[in-house]
Parts: structure tokens; C-alpha cells; sequence
């Protein structure tokens, strides 16, 4: 790990704001994230999950706010950060197969002359690996299902070997064994110190894949450790009436309605 | 030699075509090759007014200019609200129009005939020729059309990285630091240089056909960007050849014989194609029918 990463947090979001067409969609969010956690960004359909992610990675404007990632600009620090677009972003009949997307993860190193070569074809193999997906390196990308491609995605950002991860979404309709391997994935970026901010849906797993959450809903509502911010009471402000809070097992559940 | 200088032009059309189109096609973009070929025209036309030679360099210049001159009127009503055919077709007819307005106004000062910027003339090529000093230097399109090729390979085999994560996952690009606004500059800027040089001898129409028609049978081929490209660039000369033959037995016209070809090895390859082919296909579904 790098020293001088511990002492600035990876990501410092202040009062960004982000407008289409003079709507608002994300509203003054400041924000900093800790060092080495696993953070979701959960809130409702369109409270800006996405937007706000794409915003600091500065793939749509922002018209007020500012973003710094280990204390300096995205631009100086690009080589730091990962992203994982939503899976349906990209055309999946692309003619590609999965080791060749995976190498695009190392395009950003690389420069504006070099070709990916030997070295990034390994690094590209040895990260399918690590996903699962040794075995599909040759297979062309529209012939993997959803799961495969989310880990195929996920492979290409690993080998970018960045501190910061984004995902959008990777969990959305992805099989048992990908979001086995998804989590499995979170666990060791964990231990090697990255931070991950991942978009999440789904309310129930929220506890138990991650250490800190941010709830936003347009506004930030609230950012911390799961077990003081995850609360009946700032979900219910977050998700407005859509949430129903059912007790089972002596253990709150929380429920989408 | 006729025939040779013909067949170098369509053969050199064919491969910036059929090159491009591959990029075009994938990044979903036809219909903006169709539009950048057309919208040369007023390019064509003012350079022809304004250096009052059929000189090469003007016409490679303020043709270009055109072409990303509408690209960038087409992004720039999409973004304020306009659905993306919409702009395309107002973009294209609009400035076209004015090149039809200013050859017929000009019609005196310029000798461009409305027929031949439609269909293209390639049997006129060879007599078009370019003289510098007083020698003979051979026909001006394979002259252009040479100089075109070349910008393309150029830079596709530099950037060839970047052209295809642009193409692939836009979004990815940027987060990687790849200036993809550059990219897709230099990309239209690289279509409507071919749609100029690509004008005299296969017409506006037809050129669109030489992009689009080769690219998609390619793409029906293959699962590899490389390969689709080579692929393209064999469909595209194997119709140049062919269509130029078959235009000489049957005494019609070239370019409608070039692309009528591209067409023919198209649908072959829809009926033929080993994965996505008709054929392949049908006979998958029976496979499985048997089983059930």
C-alpha cells in the first residue's frame, strides 16, 4: 500500500450539484469517504445513485461543487480510480470476447502510442481468474450471461489495479454464483485497503456486505457506519412512504413496497 | 491503363469505405455517414467558388469542414431536445440543398454536374488527370483517394486502442483519460474526407453503400473487431473487382455494379454465416426441436 494514501480520505465530494435540463437530480452532496471500507450508495428509483457516481468520475457536469480524490484532482488521480458502468451501458454484440474487454482496463496505463501486449494479456488472464472466468477468456462477450458479463466488468476494472473503485450496480440481476463472487471480490479489495463505493438496490444485504452506507435521495440524507446510519427512521426519510419496516424473527426487516 | 486506373479507384474506395464503415457501424453511426456524405456538397461547391480550380487540397479541406460542421449541428439539436433521426435528416437535406442551390446557381463557374454528384462517373477518372510542372501525374481521385487511405491507416494504426474503447464503452474511455470528443473528430473528419475523395467516382448515394454494406456482411462473420476489419476491406475490393468486370460484360453502369455486388455478398452472408447465419440458424432450431 502506498504511504501517503493513509493520511488523505480517497474521496472528498463537496456540495456537488448536478442538473438536466435546470432539473436538479443531485443536490449539494458533500460527503468523504473512509479509507479501506465498503460503502453503499443506496436510495429510491431516480434519487440520483447513478448521476452523482458519474458526476465525480466527471462523465456528466456538475454545476456547482468540487471532488477530491486522495487531495488532488480526478484528473491528476485518474490512474487511482476504477469504474464499473451499469452492464446494460455498453452493446454486448460488440465483436469482442471477454480477455480483449478486460485488457481495455489497462488502455489508461498504456498512453497514448503503446499496444496492449504480452504483459497486459497476462495481467488481463490472471484477473479472469480471480472472477471465475478463466475458462471464457475466448468466448465472445454477447454469449456470457448477465452474471459473466458483471464479472467480466468487474475483472476490467480490477486490472486497472486502482485504490478507488466505483460500481454501478453490479449486484442487479446477477446470479447466486456472481454475487458470490462479487462479494468474495469486495472482501479481498477490503483486505488489500482499496475503497469501494458500490450503487446498491437491494436493502436486505446491505448489512451484511458493507460498513458504511450513504443514503441519498437527491440530498444526502445521511453517510456512516451501517450500524448507526442504516436506522428504520433515516431510511424512512430517505425512501419517503416506499418503505414498510416488517418485524420477523424478532429481527426488523426492511421491505420495498 | 483505363482499366487499371478504374479499378486502383474503386479498389482504393472500396478499402477507406469499408474500413470506416466497420467503425461507423458499430458505434451506430450509418445513418451520420449517409448524412456527412451528402452534407460535403455546399464544401464541394464553395471551395469550387472560392479557388475557382477543381484543385484537390480545396476541395479535401472545405468538404471536410462541411462533414464535421454537421456532425456537430447534429449533436447540437440533439442535445437541445431533437430525436437523433430527426436531426440527422434536417441536418443532411438543409445543407445539401444549399450545395445543390449553389452548383445550380454557379452552374456557369462550375462543372459539376448534378447527375454525376448523385451516381458518380468512375469511368471519367482516368481523364481527370493532375499535372505538376508540366507532367503528367496520373488521375486526380486516386491521387486524393491514395492521400485519404493513407490519414486513415495512419491513424487507425496508431490509435487503434482508442478508436476501438470509444466505440465499445464511451463512458470507459473518458474515465480512462482518452479524449473521446478527439476521437470522434477525427473519425467524422477521416468519413468525410473519404466522402469527398470517394465523390466524383462513386456519387454521394453509392458511397454510402461502399461504407455500409461491406461493414455489416463483415460484421455477420466474425466476433473479432480485427478480423471484421479485414474482412470488410476483402468484401469492398472483391465488389470493386467484381462489379467493374460485370459492369464491362453487361455495358452499365460501374459503381452500380460495385455495390450491387457488395449487396449480393451481403445476403450471402446472411443466408451462409456460420453462427448468425439463416441457415445456421434453422438448422439450430431443429437441433433443438429434435431433442425436445
Amino acid at each position: 500500500m502506498k504511504k501517503e494514501s493513509t493520511a488523505v480520505a480517497p474521496l472528498t465530494v463537496s456540495g456537488i450539484t448536478v442538473a438536466y435540463q435546470r432539473k436538479a437530480v443531485v443536490e449539494d452532496v458533500s460527503f468523504t469517504l473512509p479509507e479501506g471500507k465498503l460503502v453503499a450508495l443506496i436510495g429510491p428509483n431516480g434519487a440520483g445513485k447513478s448521476t452523482l457516481l458519474k458526476a465525480v468520475l466527471g462523465l456528466v457536469p456538475s454545476i456547482s461543487g468540487s471532488v477530491a480524490i486522495y487531495g488532488d484532482t480526478y484528473k491528476k488521480m485518474r490512474s487511482r480510480v476504477g469504474y464499473v458502468p451499469q452492464r446494460e451501458s455498453v452493446d454486448w454484440d460488440f465483436p469482442t470476447d471477454a480477455l480483449d474487454v478486460v485488457m481495455m482496463g489497462r488502455y489508461g496505463h498504456l498512453g497514448w502510442i503503446k499496444r496492449p501486449g504480452r504483459k497486459e494479456k497476462d495481467l488481463a488472464m490472471g484477473t479472469l481468474d480471480k472472477v471465475g472466468m478463466a475458462d471464457f477468456a475466448r468466448r465472445q462477450i454477447s454469449q456470457l450471461s448477465g452474471g459473466q458479463q458483471q464479472r467480466v466488468f468487474l475483472a476490467r476494472a480490477l486490472v486497472q489495479e486502482a485504490d478507488l473503485y466505483f460500481m454501478d450496480e453490479p449486484f442487479a440481476g446477477v446470479d447466486a454464483a456472481t454475487e458470490k463472487a462479487i462479494i468474495a471480490l469486495l472482501g479481498e479489495l477490503k483486505r488489500a485497503g482499496k475503497t469501494v463505493l458500490v450503487v446498491h438496490h437491494d436493502l436486505s444485504t446491505v448489512e451484511e456486505y458493507f460498513d458504511h452506507v450513504l443514503l441519498l435521495n437527491k440530498k444526502l440524507i445521511a453517510a456512516g457506519p451501517v450500524e448507526t446510519t442504516f436506522t428504520p427512521e433515516l431510511l424512512h426519510e430517505t425512501y419517503g412512504g416506499k418503505l414498510a419496516i416488517v418485524s420477523s424473527n424478532g429481527r426488523e426487516a426492511l421491505v420495498k413496497q | 491503363m483505363m482499366d487499371f486506373w478504374i479499378i486502383l479507384t474503386a479498389v482504393l474506395v472500396a478499402s477507406a469505405c469499408s474500413i470506416l464503415g466497420c467503425f461507423l457501424i458499430l458505434r451506430r453511426m450509418a445513418l451520420v455517414g449517409d448524412a456527412i456524405s451528402h452534407a460535403v456538397l455546399p464544401g464541394i461547391a464553395i471551395a469550387f467558388l472560392m479557388s475557382g480550380t477543381r484543385d484537390s487540397m480545396w476541395m479535401l479541406l472545405g468538404a471536410t469542414a462541411f462533414g464535421l460542421l454537421t456532425v456537430f449541428l447534429i449533436q447540437t439539436l440533439q442535445t437541445s431536445g431533437l430525436q437523433s433521426d430527426a436531426s440527422i435528416g434536417i441536418v443532411f437535406t438543409a445543407l445539401f440543398a444549399v450545395g445543390v442551390l449553389l452548383i445550380s446557381l454557379n452552374a456557369q463557374h462550375i462543372d459539376l454536374d448534378l447527375d454525376c454528384v448523385l451516381f458518380g462517373e468512375i469511368a471519367y477518372v482516368p481523364w481527370d488527370t493532375w499535372t505538376l510542372g508540366g507532367t503528367d501525374m496520373g488521375p486526380r481521385a486516386v491521387w486524393m483517394l491514395g492521400i485519404t487511405l493513407t490519414v486513415i491507416l495512419l491513424l487507425l494504426g496508431l490509435f487503434y486502442k482508442q478508436f476501438k474503447i470509444c466505440a465499445f464503452d464511451p463512458a470507459m474511455a473518458v474515465a480512462c483519460g482518452i479524449p473521446v470528443l478527439l476521437f470522434h473528430y477525427l473519425l467524422m473528419g477521416m468519413v468525410s474526407m473519404t466522402a469527398v475523395s470517394s465523390f466524383e467516382s462513386v456519387g454521394a448515394i453509392l458511397v454510402v453503400g461502399m461504407l455500409i454494406i461491406p461493414a455489416a456482411t463483415a460484421y455477420l462473420l466474425t466476433n473479432r473487431l480485427g478480423v471484421m476489419i479485414g474482412l470488410s476491406v476483402a468484401v469492398g475490393i472483391v465488389s470493386a473487382v467484381a462489379g467493374y468486370l460485370i459492369s464491362y460484360a453487361l455495358d452499365a453502369s460501374i459503381a452500380g455494379c460495385i455495390v450491387s455486388v457488395a449487396g449480393i455478398l451481403f445476403i450471402l452472408a446472411l443466408i451462409l454465416a456460420p453462427k448468425n447465419g439463416l441457415i445456421a440458424r434453422f438448422a439450430r432450431r431443429r437441433n433443438i426441436a429434435q431433442v425436445v
